[in-house]
């Protein structure tokens, strides 16, 4: 339910397939990291009805629930675009250039880390080493990786994706 | 279902026999190789394959192979030929050439100079390797807990349980000398043994996959590649240890190592190797799957527990040992991926066989994942005690293109930056700390002349910053100002007196945190410092960056005796900073450069008419 | 049955759900505290109680709002160890809490007198305690935090519902260090919102 208490019709079903996913763990509240993670993935950021669901049928507090979900940066209260482009920033990206090529892709499409285009289309995101340390500097998009694309490379790329 | 130890060795032999015989493919199929395209290798492959279909013949993906720099890796057993960057279109010539009619092709083999490696124990990289962990990644599909099988999988765990208590099973991990692989170092057998004895019938045993140090993958390596192993290791230790009940908390950055460990756990099941009476015995476990979200901190063992428990994932004060009061106030043992993978090595050997590798204070062999600056970039696998030159020269084939070597950082955020002179340094959990640096869980960062220590210093705390939980005072507003200080330092605004701040910043930060992110926050910083103040006064005094990697103090400019005008580097400039018409010299306009350097990048090497220069003085000694 | 443990070099003793900081003030040594209540549970995110445990030839500072007797304990409130880290942890607190007595006072007592931090006025410190007591006294947990590292606040929980049980009562007020608190977060600044 929203803050005064009426509940969304377009939100009805969101909340029956957190309920599944709940339900899917037991109900137990030690899951509730599983649950949030679970919740992201399928409606690409966590709505602020959904945490109440959540604290509600988990019976807990509902700060504890906002903590969590702001704490860690897999978790996105905001909108996030239908394509989530990730640059890695890890030491060994980083001293191949990483820097230089998140600025090279923020400046392609327009916004900076942690923002989504005004599209909806992209989130830009940073994360600290996706482990492919060989064809660093990496830009991942959803999951797909391109090892160090150039400029010229970009319009290619990134046209691929609606 | 295995319902007995006879079982388990009859099934063993069983698949064993069933690859007599057989031609394997083995195709690495790591996270790393699959960003290369490793997947569309193996779709080629199969396509071929099935047109020649040979029952002789198996293609298998298997985990990560270590040789990052040139995958996709195909090793053909059992003659043992290994091809490096496979593509696609490679897979007609390997079927009908060398699957066909056995002739090796020699532009996919490993090459250096005039040297030729045909066979994968040939290669440099490899042959200075002495692999116990990894060497089953070249042999096993980690979907298949029948390869597994095939390399003696749960030997150890039939020994463990049917040839001896869980009292000796402890011993042999104390007499084996096994410390703890994530960083700590603590002895393992003793943290068991801590558990074991400690009150109560409800204990635990928890995996930590959250491997948050940046440039470092190893975990990832052994959970994608052979999840078997640290899940029998598991076993092995909640048997010696009590506990009935584990967890494997994984990054969610890894989905490969999620998918992998998930599947190899309800194969397990599904075999009787988890759940109640695992062959036949009375020894029960069950092991579930905790999916970290994206926080460094949370690899802290207290903040590890925290996330388990469906808390924040932060570290909390705690005096008491995890072994007394842990996992919801129970007795808990707590390993990193490889400290557990290691220990079915030390069952099936003996812990003589593990003892007699290493140095006399750090036994066994370590993983390392050597990336950045290097020409052979992968996971390294040397008993401890290997010198740092030979893990960086003759495994890692020295500093690519020629360059100079100017320090190796080990560590993670935790360590520090080792230059030259110690290079001949024994790695082991001792000799990197006197260093300054340390072991840590593994990760090595080889950096050349490029790189600006003062960037590197910079991007730790940075890192710091932003993973701090924020909990306590120190770490959160401590770090944070180092940060400032930094940024002030490349911006051209450093003082002197920001050197003595930032010392007195790494004492605060390291005597007044609450746990070891903020308590080691300060080595990379102090670890600069004590080798290469040069650089920070360099800065601060002369507004100089001798690497010419910090933006305020460099400018890019066009030599106009090499360019010829093609013009690539106007088209490239997201700001419309260069001006010039086609065949004429070009010029970057020095107000509007943002200095990006994708000018330089693009710049085709036969004229490398594009460079940099320190400090932006210097571009009024050029010519025009 | 009581513990014994050695604070500066005089014999205390205590029961074993008492921590080094309490046995010190049993015996009139005071310790330097910030996010410390008694009645709350140790959190240890303040590190001005830190104190130095020395066994054998190894000492480690540890906060003693947290560290419950052991027999055997030798402890140093004031040592040179522990004078310079709290001496660097009140030059932070200096800068971020001007208008704190105490903090003044502690400052006073470790000899610090400037501070090279440069901080906006009036800032909260993150101490935790009224987050704290709502969760532990009230258990009504109105209040929690959010985000993490400098990003980190002290937020209601946004519903209206915990706004208004906060309001009607207040109590944890008389324990802020800074008096910050309420005026810079909630719903009205919409933290969280869409």
């Amino acid at each position: 339910m929203n803050k005064n208490g009426t509940m969304a019709k377009t939100e009805d079903r969101a909340l029956v397939r957190i309920d599944a996913i709940i339900d899917s763990y037991g109900g137990k509240r030690s899951a509730l990291i599983q649950i949030l993670l679970d919740v992201q993935k399928e409606n690409r950021w966590l709505f602020e009805e959904y945490l109440y669901h959540i604290a509600d049928r988990l019976k807990a507090p509902l700060s504890q629930v906002y903590q969590v979900a702001t704490f860690y940066k897999a978790f996105s209260l905001k909108k996030r675009g239908r394509h989530v482009v990730t640059v890695c920033m890890g030491t060994a990206c980083h001293v191949r250039g990483a820097p230089s090529l998140l600025d090279r892709i923020s400046q392609k499409l327009g916004v900076n880390a942690g923002a989504t285009t005004g599209d909806d289309r992209f989130s830009l995101l940073t994360v600290n080493c996706m482990g492919c340390c060989a064809l660093g500097p990496v830009m991942a998009i959803d999951e797909t990786y391109y090892s160090n694309p150039a400029n010229t490379d970009f319009d290619k790329i990134f046209n691929a994706y609606a | 279902m295995l319902k007995s130890p006879e079982d388990l060795i009859a099934l063993q032999e069983r698949v064993k026999a069933e690859n007599n015989g057989k031609i394997i493919l083995s195709l690495c199929s790591g996270t790393g190789c699959r960003a290369n395209a490793s997947q569309k290798v193996f779709e080629a492959l199969q396509a071929e394959l099935a047109s020649l279909a040979d029952p002789r013949i198996v293609l298998k993906q298997t985990g990560c192979h270590g040789f990052c720099e040139k995958g996709p890796i195909l090793i053909i057993y059992p003659e043992e030929i290994c091809y490096v960057s496979v593509k696609p279109f490679d897979a007609r010539d390997i079927v009908a050439q060398t699957i066909a009619q056995g002739r090796v092709l020699d532009r996919l083999l490993w090459k250096s100079g005039l040297i030729t490696a045909a066979h994968h124990s040939e290669i440099p990289f490899y042959k200075h390797q002495t692999r116990y962990l990894l060497a089953n990644n070249t042999h096993v599909d980690p979907t298949s807990i029948e390869d597994y099988l095939r390399c003696n999988g749960y030997s150890a765990l039939r020994r463990a349980l049917f040839s001896m208590t869980p009292q000796d099973v402890i011993q042999e991990i104390k007499r084996s000398g096994l410390r703890g692989r994530g960083g700590g170092g603590f002895p393992t057998g003793v943290k068991w043994e801590a558990t074991r004895e400690a009150e109560g019938n409800e204990k635990y045993v928890v995996v930590n996959g959250d491997e948050g140090d940046p440039g470092a993958y190893m975990d990832r390596s052994v959970l994608e590649g052979t999840p078997h192993s640290v899940l029998e290791g598991l076993i092995i230790g909640a048997y010696a240890i009590g506990a009935k009940s584990g967890y494997f908390y994984i990054r969610q950055e890894y989905p490969l190592a999620l998918e992998n460990t998930r599947k190899a756990i309800e194969e397990a099941r599904a075999f009787g190797l988890i759940g109640a009476n695992i062959l036949g015995s009375s020894f029960g476990f069950e092991v579930s799957v905790h999916q970290g979200a994206g926080a460094f901190v949370s690899g802290e063992s207290s903040a590890l527990l925290s996330a388990i428990e469906g808390r924040v994932g932060e570290p909390r004060l705690k005096y008491i040992r995890m072994s007394t009061s842990g996992l919801w106030g129970k007795p808990t043992t707590l390993n990193n991926v490889e400290t557990w993978a290691n220990v079915p090595l030390i069952i099936a050997n003996g812990p003589e066989w593990f003892a007699g590798i290493g140095t006399p204070g750090s036994k066994g062999s370590k993983i390392f994942s050597l990336v950045g600056k290097v020409e052979n970039t992968g996971l390294v696998e040397v008993p401890m005690g290997t010198t740092l030159r030979k893990i960086i020269y003759d495994i890692g084939g020295g500093i690519k293109n020629g360059k100079k070597f100017k320090a190796i950082q080990t560590g993670g955020p935790s360590g520090g930056c080792i230059p030259e002179a110690h290079l001949d340094a024994q790695v082991d959990f001792d000799t990197l700390t006197e260093l300054g640096s340390m072991m840590g869980s593994g990760g090595m960062i080889v950096m050349n002349e490029d790189s600006c220590m003062v960037d590197v210093a910079r991007y730790f705390v940075e890192f710091l910053r932003e993973e701090s939980c924020g909990k306590c005072i120190p770490c959160r507003e401590g770090i944070s100002e180092m940060v400032s200080i930094f940024n002030r330092i490349v911006r051209g605004e450093g003082k002197p007196e920001d050197l003595d701040f930032l010392e007195d910043l790494s004492v605060l930060v390291s005597e007044a945190s609450l746990c070891g992110l903020g308590s080691s926050a300060a080595n990379p910083v102090m670890s600069t410092l004590r080798y290469f103040r040069n650089e920070y006064e360099s800065h601060i005094l002369h507004k100089t960056c001798t690497s010419l990697v910090c933006k305020a103090f460099i400018a890019f400019h066009v030599d106009a005796a090499k360019c010829r005008g093609c013009g690539l580097c106007k088209k490239q400039c997201p700001v419309n900073a260069i001006y010039g018409e086609k065949t004429e010299a070009h010029v970057i306009n020095q107000k509007m450069c943002i200095k990006c350097g994708a000018c330089m990048e693009i710049c085709p090497s036969k004229f490398n008419a594009i460079g940099k220069v320190s400090p932006v003085s210097q571009l009024q000694n050029l010519a025009p | 049955m009581d513990i014994s443990i050695t604070i500066n070099g005089k014999k205390v003793s205590g029961k074993k759900d008492e921590t080094v900081l309490d046995a010190a003030a049993s015996i009139g040594i005071e310790i330097p505290t910030l996010c410390h209540l008694k009645g709350l549970s140790p959190y240890g995110g303040c590190r001005l109680c830190l104190v130095e445990l020395i066994s054998g030839k190894r000492s480690q500072l540890v906060a003693s709002c947290g560290y419950y007797l052991k027999e055997g304990l030798v402890v140093e409130t004031d040592s040179p160890r522990v004078k310079r880290a709290r001496a660097l942890v009140l030059e932070l607190l200096i800068a971020a809490m001007p208008g704190s007595q105490e903090i003044q006072r502690y400052a006073r007592q470790y000899k610090v007198t400037s501070t090279r931090y440069k901080r906006n006025l009036d800032h909260c410190v993150l101490c935790g305690l009224c987050v704290r007591y709502c969760e532990e006294i009230k258990k009504e947990n109105c209040l929690g935090f959010v985000g993490r590292g400098v990003d980190r606040e002290v937020a209601w929980a946004p519903l209206s519902k915990y706004k208004d049980t906060c309001e009607g009562c207040m109590e944890c007020q008389k324990f802020c260090p800074t008096g910050v608190f309420p005026s810079n977060w909630g719903i009205a600044q919409n933290t969280l919102a869409r």
